[in-house]
């Protein structure tokens, strides 16, 4: 256990503030200098129901959630109901302090709001206590709340504390508060933080414990911001001026930023009466000339299935963006997983072609977003940014230069009127739009409105100018073309200056680590512990879903022993599209799969890789579960 | 300067510039109600002086949805039900162009209802062209939404147990400001009908009875026709909702009675478009978004100098 990170838990009933008080704590934990991540866990409702988020914070880039955690802030949850009846809720109100007790680290800090919370309720609380060598601060934070403005300021109070006990100078969380709060509540809220951090270090000795704030130095200028937040960015700086969507969790944060966003640079944002409008609107956008996107999780996705292969069909460039949740059907919607890989890759009738990114963390989702868009309107093929509930919430610290790019306001492959003057029209005057012999297989379009540019887009089967035909010629030519569009944004991808796809760790490693999306930062932290335990593993997180980066997965796998492939679901849909892909090491190939609604932590995956791979043993958590390689 | 010289052209057109120079041929059957869709909507926009470049046709799947095959203009034939989102959206995109959509009964009324339904509601400002034969007639005469009660298909075979849909009163109520229907063996004013609905600022909704010789044979062929806006059997405030709706009413039902009446049935030419509601509200831009992409001094926004500081 290590003590040169802070991992603080913020917890109480959802609707009590939590969000908003630990994004300005990690952010003034970042202002300080440190590294910060954090990890959120809700329940679905929208008020009551326990929920905490996890602030993890180090001199070092922290790239996923730690294992377990050392400081609990355990606020009670103020909106459950019947507490005292033991009825439909239960005893809701003691929840963030008893459940948040299994993940608390040995030698940890507690404070709980002892005006909220009775500890005696907890069985065996006392016990506990001594057995961890816990150090526990039960504080009045909902009276000290009262006294000086509204109960609601518990989380100030709360803060307060912390700063106290952790060492944390006050003078950062203050300086947020006032970018923060107007003056009517910053006043109350300083007090309150004032009192509860004097409180604290006059009452206590807080060098009881050892779980301290680390000290750090930035070499740059940092924003805190999340997956969601970067997928945003990302459109917005390609020129994406059009967003069509139906608001479903996930998804709804980046629907919610752009809708935000858009009207500030002369956009539209549409919320529409269902999925299929949505794609089809962001279809229709961008067939009349603007760079348009659309988005979903799981179901809304299912639903724009249809349009999806409209866009593949017309070759009309879109992006849309698929936030994962756990499914099947409804499934678990505050839950994250990695469960529609297959879904996103291969929806929609016909040979699908399209391009697939599935980013690690905000800065491979902003570089990547902003790829998507390239390829969609060079090449004319839909794009989809794949992520999901984990990558888009969390909020990291990376360095503000990476946004510091030219904006790319441009629409692709598509002629002026100049250049239409001179192209290719067939005997009555309509554009040859859909072309055979074209480079790269991209037949540039025209925009309705253009003189001389007319042509038909359709779904069916068409002629170089659009006409329905069913021609057996035609018919080839036109889905060689379409699909040689691939093998050339395969070429392009292979000359990125950024790679998408992340090697980590020696690269005479004997084992590999494989991985794809959200689960990569978890992974790499893996990595280093394995290797400082002695173990020789290095990993390769994917981003390039399709095209899939079949020579460079295949290096990767021929360079180690065996291979074990991390993912959230339960069919290792990512080992088999590797295994599809690279159509070779069967044998080398295993998995560690979780999907229990809780991402991996670097642990998981430690002991998931020491006894499945080296010790060949039976995994003793219930929570991953172990699929042996083909011929094992 | 534009990007797109073909809007607001405003030359003398002659209809035949809307008829392709080449194949195809329309393939639909001998005596169809589509060909009378397809005259009147050439006639309408040669009579507007529109260029086949600035008009943009979209429409679903069915033998309707060929309109645009057989149309010189842009066109964006699309699949089944999805003709009126592509088309909203396009609009959005270009509010110069000229939008139509068209589709079948089957398509706007049974699939795509959804999308008719807030498409009216929201007011867009383009025409829609649901060609209304009572019938599914591509897939070969399954019993559509509007078919009568008791309608026989192979997929009905005892007849429809369903009370058909009412285009005319279902428009309305979900707010569509031009509603009118007309009937392929009504020419002329099914042009004239046409020439309205796409000068209208709004959503202009035209129901137009197609008759499907092949698969509807028992149908009537929508004659003899009743104009309700000039026979004085009939008495209608096309500005009055009220009075739009009990005429909408009672032609639905004489419909299926045998007595076909047509005509403009409601016009509010004040209700704004969604279009305007939304540059109203600074939720769209008063130039063409389409324009911007064109324009080489367009300075484009960035996230670096406009939303991180709320990160830092
Ligand atoms: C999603 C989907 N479902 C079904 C079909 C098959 N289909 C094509 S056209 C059609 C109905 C056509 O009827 P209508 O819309 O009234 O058009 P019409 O042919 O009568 O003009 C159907 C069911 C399809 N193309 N797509
Ligand atoms: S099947 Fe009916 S609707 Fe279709 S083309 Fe023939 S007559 Fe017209
Ligand atoms: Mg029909």
């Amino acid at each position: 256990m290590t003590n040169d990170e802070l991992i603080w838990r913020i917890a109480g009933g959802s609707g009590d503030g939590i969000a908003s008080t630990s994004q300005n704590f990690a952010k003034a934990l970042m202002r300080s200098g440190l590294h910060v991540f954090t990890h959120r866990h809700y329940p679905s409702r929208i008020r009551g129901g326990h929920t905490y988020t996890e602030i993890r914070a180090s001199a070092d880039p922290v790239k996923s959630r730690g294992d377990g955690y050392n400081f609990l802030l355990a606020l009670g949850d103020s909106f459950a109901r019947n507490p005292q009846e033991n009825a439909y809720y239960g005893n809701e109100e003691i929840k963030p302090l008893s459940e948040n007790l299994d993940e608390l680290r040995e030698g940890g800090v507690i404070i709980y709001d002892s005006g909220l919370l009775d500890a005696s309720e907890i069985e065996d609380f006392d016990e506990r206590v001594e057995e961890n060598n816990w150090h526990v601060y039960d504080l009045d934070l909902r009276t000290m709340a009262r006294e000086h403005g509204r109960e609601v300021m518990r989380n100030t109070a709360g803060v307060g504390a912390t700063c106290a006990l952790a060492g944390i100078d006050t003078e950062w969380i203050e300086e947020l508060m006032e970018d923060a709060m107007p003056e009517k509540i910053l006043e109350p809220n300083l007090e309150i933080l004032h009192e509860a951090y004097d409180m604290v270090s006059e009452d206590y000795d807080v060098d009881a414990h050892d779980v301290k704030v680390p000290e750090g130095e930035h070499d740059e200028e940092q924003v805190l911001l999340s997956g969601s937040d970067a997928i945003a960015y990302g459109s917005l700086d390609e020129g994406c001026r059009f967003i069509a969507g139906y608001p479903m969790t996930p998804w709804t944060e980046v629907f919610t930023i752009m809708s935000q966003n858009l009207p500030e640079v002369g956009g539209i944002s549409e919320q529409v009466e269902d999925e299929i409008a949505a794609a089809a609107l962001a279809i229709g956008a961008s067939h009349a000339g603007v760079k348009a996107m659309s988005g979903s999780s799981g179901g809304g996705f299912a639903l724009m299935s249809e349009p999806l292969g409209l866009a593949e069909m017309t070759e009309t460039p879109v992006v849309l963006v698929e936030a994962m949740r756990a499914g099947p059907s409804t499934g678990m919607p505050t839950k994250p997983e990695q469960g529609d890989l297959e879904h996103v890759l291969y929806t929609s009738q016909g040979d699908s072609h399209r391009v697939v990114f599935a980013p690690s963390g905000a800065e491979e989702a902003y570089r990547q977003t902003r790829q998507a868009f390239k390829i969609a309107y060079e090449y004319q093929i839909p794009a989809i940014v794949l992520y999901d509930q984990k990558n888009g919430g969390e909020l990291q610290n990376i360095p503000a230069s990476v946004f510091d790019e030219e904006p790319n306001g441009d629409l692709g492959s598509v002629l002026s009127e100049e250049e239409l003057a001179e192209a290719s029209h067939d005997a009555s005057g309509k554009f040859n739009r859909f072309q055979h012999d074209v480079e790269d297989g991209v037949s540039p379009r025209s925009i309705p409105g253009q003189k001389g540019g007319r042509y038909l887009a359709t779904g069916n089967e068409h002629m170089p100018a659009g006409h329905i035909a069913e021609d057996p010629d035609n018919r080839v030519f036109q889905v060689n073309r379409r699909m040689q569009k691939l093998e050339a944004i395969r070429a392009e991808l292979d000359g990125s200056d950024v790679p998408n796809n992340t090697h980590y760790g020696p690269e005479d490693a004997d084992y590999g680590l494989m991985t794809f999306g959200s689960q990569q930062g978890t992974v790499e932290e893996a990595v280093d512990r394995l290797n400082e335990r002695g173990h020789s593993v290095k990993a390769l997180g994917v981003s390039e879903m399709a095209p899939f980066p079949v020579d460079q997965v295949s290096e990767f796998l021929e360079s180690v022993d065996e291979c074990l492939v991390v993912e959230m679901n339960a069919s290792a849909q990512f080992r088999g599209l590797t295994q599809k892909e690279v159509g070779r090491f069967g044998e080398k190939m295993s998995s560690l799969l979780k999907y229990n609604g809780n991402p991996f932590e670097p642990e998981d995956i430690t002991e998931g890789f020491v006894t499945s791979i080296v010790e060949d043993g039976e995994l003793s958590s219930h929570e991953t579960k172990f699929v042996p390689a083909a011929s094992d | 300067m534009s990007a797109f010289n073909a809007i607001g052209e405003n030359v003398e057109r002659d209809r035949n510039e809307y008829t392709p120079g080449l194949e195809p041929q329309p393939t639909w059957c001998p005596g169809c109600g589509d060909f009378g869709v397809l005259k009147a909507l050439k006639g309408a926009a040669a009579e507007l002086g529109l260029s086949p470049e600035e008009m943009l046709v979209t429409t679903g799947i069915g033998c309707s949805g060929k309109l645009n095959s057989y149309f010189e203009s842009y066109g964006f034939h699309t699949i089944h039900g999805r003709s009126l989102p592509i088309a909203r959206a396009a609009k959005l995109a270009n509010p110069g162009l000229t939008v139509v959509a068209a589709g079948g009964d089957g398509d706007g009324y049974g699939i795509g209802g959804n999308h008719f339904m807030h498409t009216a509601r929201e007011n867009h400002d383009f025409t829609y062209i649901v060609f209304n034969n009572e019938i599914f007639g591509l897939t070969k005469g399954q019993t559509s939404p509007t078919s009568p009660k008791g309608h026989k298909s192979k997929t009905q075979p005892h007849g429809s147990a369903k009370q058909p849909l009412r285009p005319l009163s279902m428009s309305l109520n979900s707010g569509a400001s031009y509603v009118a229907r007309t009937a392929a063996v009504n020419p002329n004013q099914a042009k004239d009908i046409i020439v309205e609905a796409i000068q209208h600022d709004g959503f202009s909704h035209v129901d137009f009875l197609t008759q499907c010789p092949t698969w509807n044979k028992d149908a009537k062929q929508y004659v003899p026709y009743i104009d309700i806006n000039e026979s004085e059997d009939y008495d209608i405030d096309i500005t009055d909702r009220k009075s739009a709706a009990d005429m909408m009413f009672e032609t639905e039902d004489a419909l299926h009675e045998g007595t076909v009446l047509t005509g403009r049935y409601y016009h509010d030419a004040d209700r704004p478009s969604y279009q305007q509601e939304k540059q109203q509200i600074g939720e769209m831009p008063e130039e063409p978004l389409a324009e911007r992409y064109f324009d080489e001094d367009y300075e484009w926004e960035r996230t670096h100098d406009l939303f991180l500081d709320k990160h830092k």
